[in-house]
C-alpha cells in the first residue's frame, strides 16, 4: 500500500484511462449520494415529527367535555356536559402521585379587552399556575401566574409573545402596563413564548379571578394534565392510557354518562398519539434503510460489473505484464489498489457532496413533518466502507482469475 | 546457455492426446543466433513457449544458464522470466496507453528499479533502436517497424540472458523486416543469445544456425553463413 512506485504506476493508469475511472467513480459516488440523501430525509422526518409533539409536554392528557350521545339512567341524549371545580379537585386528590402538573381551564366569554383606546380581540383564559408547564411555555419576560395570584384573586395577566409584538411593540417592556378587561384594570406580569404563534395569542389570568370576577361560577371548560416521566417510552404510554381510561370513567360516573359514550367526555393523550407517529416514523426509517441498502446493492453490482469489464479489457495487458515478469499477486494488487483508490475517492466525494447538500439545504427545509434532514457521520462513513469493501471483493475474483490465466492465452485475447 | 534434453509435450484434446514435442534435444551457447523453423503444427511455438516458461514440458530437462527450470509456480516462473528472458512477439504486445519509454521501462518496474533509473535506462535502449525522439509517443502513433523496435528495446531493457523472438517479422513488410533483423543482428553482435522462431527462409538465413522442426522432432540442425540484413537496408 505504501509502495510509492505502485502509486505512481496507478496514477499513470488512472490518468490515461480517464473515462473508465470516471464511470467507476460516478457509480460509486451516486450510490453514496442517494443513500445519504435518503437517510438524511428519513432522519428529517423523525426530527419533524418529534418537533410537532414538542409543542405541548409529551406526557400531557387533555379533557374536553362534549355532548352525550346515548340515553343513560333516564337521561336523554344530547345533554351538554359541564365540568365543575369539584371534578378537578376530587380527581386531583385521588391521583396526586400520578399527576405531575394539572390545570383546569376556563374560557372567559362576553368581555371586552382594551389597552388605552385600542380594542384587543384575544381570548382570555383562566388557568392554574401549573398550566405553563403543561403548555411547555417559556417566559420571555416577567413571570407566569403564581399561587398567590390565585389565592388573592389578583387582577394580573400573562400575555403571549405575539400580543406583545402586535400591541406593545413600541414599549421596552409591557410588564407593569395595565389592560382593561370589561372595565377592570389587569396588570401585565409576564410574556410567554410558545412553539406555535397561534398559541401566543392568548391572555392567561388566574382561574379564581376568571370564575369570580367574570361570573364563571365553578365552571371549567377543560382539564389538562401532565404525567411524571416513566422509565421507558412503552411504560409511559401504558401509564398514560391507564390514566386516560380511569379519568374518563371517573368523569362519566360523576356526570352520569354511559360508559360506552365516548363523545360526552373526550380524553386525549399526547403519548398515545405520539406512539402512533413514532411507530410510523420507525417504519419510514426502516423503509429508507431498505431503499438505501438496495441502492448500495445496486452500487455494488455496478462496481462489480465495471471491475469485470475493466479486468476483461486489461487481459492482454495483464498477459504482457506477466511475460515481462509480473507475479500474479502484483497483478491482483495493482488492479485492487486502483479499484480501492477510485472507489474510496469517489465514495468520499459522494459523501462530502451529499452531506454538504444536507448541511446547506437541510436547515431551510420548512415542510410539516420534515425538519433539518441530516445524517449520522459514522453511518455515512460505514456505508462508504461497505462499498469499498464490496468493490474490493467484487474486483478480487476477476483480478485473481485474470492474474492466473496463462500468458499465451492472455496474449491471444483481443 | 540453453540446454534441452529429451523434451516431451502433449496436449489433451478431448479424449485424444496430441503429442506435440517428441523428444527434443538441443544446446545453444552464449552469443548464438538460432532460427527455429518449421511449418505450422511442427511444434515450434510450443517449444518457444516452454523455453519462455509460458508453458511447461511433460518430461525432459530444461537448463537455462546453469539453472534447472522445473516445478514452476506462477510466481517462480514470473521471477525467472523477469531475470532470464526477453520476449519479442509477432503482434508487438505493447501496452497501448503507455508511451514508448514507459513500455520499455516496464520490465524494470518488475525488477524494482527506481523510477529515475528506469527512465534513464529506457531512453538508453530506445536510443539503441533509434527511437529516442519517439520516447513520448504512444504505440498508436508509431509504425509497425517502430513498434517492433520498441518491443525489442523493452525486451533488452531487462538485460536478459536470452532473447526469445516469436515471428518478430511476421506482421511486417520485407523492408521493415530487414530493419528489424538488422537490429537483432546488432544485439547479437554485442554477445546476446537470441532464438528466433520464423517460417520465412530469408529471415532464418540472417541467423547463424537453423533448426528445422517437423512433427515434433528436430530433423535438421545446421550452422550457416549469416546474411547480414544491413545489406538490404539503405
Amino acid at each position: 500500500m505504501f509502495d510509492i512506485e505502485r502509486w505512481q504506476e496507478i496514477f499513470d493508469t488512472i490518468r490515461k484511462n480517464k473515462l473508465r475511472t470516471f464511470l467507476t467513480g460516478l457509480s460509486v459516488a451516486s450510490g453514496i449520494f442517494i443513500l445519504v440523501i435518503l437517510l438524511g430525509f428519513g432522519q428529517g422526518m423523525r426530527n419533524g415529527i418529534a418537533h410537532e409533539f414538542e409543542q405541548d409536554a409529551a406526557t400531557s392528557v387533555w379533557v374536553w367535555p362534549g355532548m352525550t350521545s346515548m340515553e343513560y339512567k333516564g337521561m336523554n341524549p344530547g345533554r351538554r356536559i359541564q365540568l365543575r371545580n369539584e371534578n378537578y379537585e376530587n380527581w386531583d386528590q385521588m391521583n396526586r402521585e400520578r399527576i405531575e402538573f394539572s390545570s383546569p381551564r376556563n374560557f372567559v366569554n362576553g368581555i371586552s379587552v382594551t389597552y388605552g383606546n385600542e380594542a384587543l380581540v384575544y381570548g382570555v383564559q383562566g388557568v392554574s399556575p401549573q398550566f405553563q408547564f403543561i403548555e411547555n411555555a417559556k417566559m420571555s419576560e416577567g413571570r407566569f401566574l403564581n399561587q398567590t395570584d390565585h389565592d388573592n384573586t389578583a387582577k394580573v395577566v400573562v400575555i403571549g409573545q405575539k400580543i406583545r409584538q402586535d400591541v406593545f411593540g413600541s414599549l421596552e417592556t409591557p410588564i407593569g402596563e395595565y389592560i382593561d378587561i370589561s372595565g377592570l384594570p389587569f396588570k401585565i406580569v409576564g410574556v410567554y413564548k410558545e412553539q406555535e404563534e397561534r398559541e401566543e395569542e392568548r391572555m392567561y389570568i388566574p382561574l379564581n379571578t376568571a370564575q369570580k370576577v367574570f361570573n364563571g361560577g365553578d365552571r371549567i371548560n377543560n382539564l389538562a394534565y401532565t404525567l411524571p416521566p416513566a422509565e421507558t417510552f412503552d411504560q409511559a404510554v401504558a401509564e398514560a392510557v391507564a390514566f386516560k381510561d380511569q379519568l374518563q370513567s371517573y368523569l362519566q360516573q360523576a356526570h352520569t354518562v354511559a360508559p360506552e359514550d365516548t363523545s360526552a367526555i373526550q380524553v386525549w393523550s399526547a403519548l398515545e398519539e405520539a406512539k402512533r407517529y413514532y411507530s410510523l416514523t420507525r417504519n419510514i426509517k426502516l423503509f429508507f434503510w431498505f431503499v438505501g441498502i438496495c441502492t448500495i446493492i445496486a452500487g455494488v453490482v455496478g462496481v462489480s460489473n465495471i471491475m469485470l469489464i475493466v479486468v476483461k479489457e486489461r487481459t492482454r495487458e495483464i498477459g504482457i505484464r506477466k511475460a515481462l515478469g509480473a507475479k500474479p499477486w502484483s497483478i491482483v494488487g495493482m488492479i485492487l489498489h486502483e479499484a480501492i483508490f477510485v472507489t474510496a475517492i469517489s465514495g468520499f466525494l459522494g459523501l462530502i457532496f451529499s452531506m454538504g447538500l444536507l448541511e446547506l439545504v437541510g436547515p431551510h427545509v420548512e415542510v410539516d413533518y420534515i425538519m433539518n434532514p441530516s445524517v449520522n457521520l459514522s453511518v455515512a462513513l460505514s456505508t462508504v466502507a461497505v462499498l469499498i469493501l464490496a468493490g474490493t471483493i467484487a474486483g478480487f475474483f476477476p483480478a485473481w482469475r485474470a492474474a492466473n490465466v496463462q500468458v499465451i492465452t492472455a496474449l491471444r485475447d483481443e | 546457455m540453453i540446454e534441452i534434453r529429451d523434451l516431451h509435450k502433449s496436449y489433451q484434446m478431448g479424449s485424444n492426446s496430441l503429442h506435440v514435442l517428441k523428444g527434443i534435444n538441443f544446446k545453444a551457447e552464449e552469443g548464438e543466433l538460432v532460427a527455429i523453423m518449421g511449418s505450422s503444427g511442427s511444434g515450434k511455438s510450443t517449444l518457444l513457449n516452454i523455453l519462455g516458461m509460458l508453458d511447461e514440458a511433460d518430461t525432459g530437462d530444461y537448463i537455462l544458464d546453469g539453472v534447472k527450470i522445473e516445478k514452476l509456480s506462477e510466481t517462480k516462473a514470473a521471477r525467472y522470466r523477469n531475470k532470464f528472458l526477453g520476449f519479442v512477439f509477432q503482434s508487438f504486445n505493447l501496452i497501448n496507453y503507455k508511451t514508448a519509454m514507459e513500455n520499455v521501462a516496464l520490465p524494470l518496474y518488475y525488477q524494482k528499479v527506481s523510477r529515475k533509473d528506469r527512465e534513464t535506462k529506457a531512453l538508453k535502449y530506445l536510443e539503441q533502436v533509434g527511437l529516442k525522439e519517439w520516447a513520448n509517443h504512444l504505440p498508436s502513433e508509431l509504425s509497425g517497424g517502430q513498434k517492433q523496435r520498441v518491443a525489442i528495446a523493452r525486451a533488452m531493457a531487462a538485460e536478459p540472458k536470452v532473447l526469445l523472438a516469436d515471428e518478430p517479422t511476421g506482421a511486417l513488410d520485407s523492408t521493415t523486416s530487414y530493419e528489424v533483423m538488422d537490429l537483432i543482428q546488432q544485439i547479437n553482435d554485442q554477445g546476446n543469445t537470441i532464438l528466433v522462431v520464423t517460417h520465412e527462409e530469408d529471415i532464418a538465413h540472417m541467423c547463424k544456425r537453423i533448426i528445422h522442426l517437423r512433427d515434433g522432432v528436430i530433423v535438421e540442425d545446421k550452422k550457416i553463413d549469416q546474411v547480414r540484413a544491413s545489406e538490404y537496408v539503405q
